[in-house]
């Protein structure tokens, strides 16, 4: 198998998470599109494991340690976008401006207050 | 007789040299892995562009298995096992609790993706075009000798991991211990946070 076929798959994949990360504004679907984003990686390991004939295994050991590290912080960032959501009542990530300057409302945010009213994530 | 016919061609594969043959006499197993790519990758985009919050980690599940049969194309069976139990067991459905527990709309929603998307397509096409050029142009003409390898299996994995990569086992196990312990502490200190923080 030519080597390009993982790596090609893993740039795409990661392109699609990248977009995902920065698109999404559900947090659970920001941890979803990193998730997208580590598989891509894994794959990368995996393929250059298998073509320098490692007689360590270090790339399959790397992506045996990866796929628990994701699974240790998709434990982590769902109890932190829990306690997000209990003490503000929202998992949207654009709401959550607390370390932006004061008084400083983002274009889009302006444009959707002006175009709707929304109870709600305005309080929080 | 199809299927005697691809063992043939990857058995041909397995004779040749090096530098491998040409990308336009794909070998049975290239043609499977472009295949489950298509799918994987699709799946995918529908993760990152669906309105339905449910659909998008019903999708994740395809994209994860359909790597897991990535990874058994690679060889590395003892991986995709991993990947199947962990990712598919475990991972989707913490991901679907989370769904649940923070209320998530279920049925079309508009509300999923942010309001400014064209920055973001601009960065995720910039990163992957040049992701892509660096990569096709360094590892062209490199060919992956799947031939009669066992790197992959449980035997092989668990003699390297147990042997070289021990230390870094034991401490990613403390780190596991550590996570769960954090995990908890977030979930349940409600009474902390509130004594300290109002």
């Amino acid at each position: 198998m030519h080597l390009v076929y993982p790596l090609v798959l893993a740039v795409l994949l990661f392109g699609i998470g990248l977009y995902g990360v920065l698109a999404r504004r559900n947090a659970v679907l920001v941890l979803m599109s990193v998730e997208l984003m580590l598989n891509a990686v894994n794959v990368n390991l995996v393929a250059f494991d298998m073509w320098l004939r490692d007689t360590l295994h270090a790339g399959q050991a790397l992506t045996l340690f990866v796929i628990t590290i994701a699974a240790a912080e998709i434990g982590l960032g769902l109890a932190i976008v829990l306690m997000i959501f209990r003490n503000r009542a929202t998992s949207d990530v654009s709401a959550l401006r607390d370390l932006a300057e004061p008084g400083a409302v983002p274009r889009a945010r302006r444009r959707l207050r002006t175009a709707r009213t929304r109870p709600g994530s305005e309080a929080a | 007789m199809t299927a005697g016919l691809a063992a043939a061609t990857v058995a041909a594969a397995d004779l040749s040299g090096r530098g491998g043959p040409g990308f336009l006499s794909p070998t049975g197993a290239e043609v499977a892995f472009v295949l489950i790519g298509l799918v994987v990758l699709g799946s995918a985009l529908l993760v990152v562009t669906t309105s339905q919050i449910v659909h998008a980690a019903l999708w994740l599940v395809v994209t994860l298995g359909g790597l897991a049969a990535e990874y058994l194309l690679l060889t590395a069976e003892f991986i995709a096992w991993v990947q199947v139990l962990i990712y598919i067991g475990a991972v989707v459905v913490l991901l679907l609790f989370g769904l649940m527990l923070t209320r998530a709309p279920i049925g079309r929603s508009t509300e999923l993706d942010s309001l400014k998307r064209w920055p973001a397509v601009l960065v995720a096409v910039g990163a992957t075009a040049t992701l892509l050029t660096v990569v096709v142009d360094a590892f062209h003409s490199a060919y992956l000798d799947l031939g009669k390898t066992d790197d992959g299996s449980a035997r092989v994995t668990g003699e390297s991991l147990f042997r070289v990569w021990v230390l870094p086992f034991e401490v990613l196990s403390v780190l596991l211990l550590a996570a769960l312990i954090g995990a908890i502490v977030l979930s349940r200190g409600r009474a902390d946070a509130d004594g300290k923080g109002r």
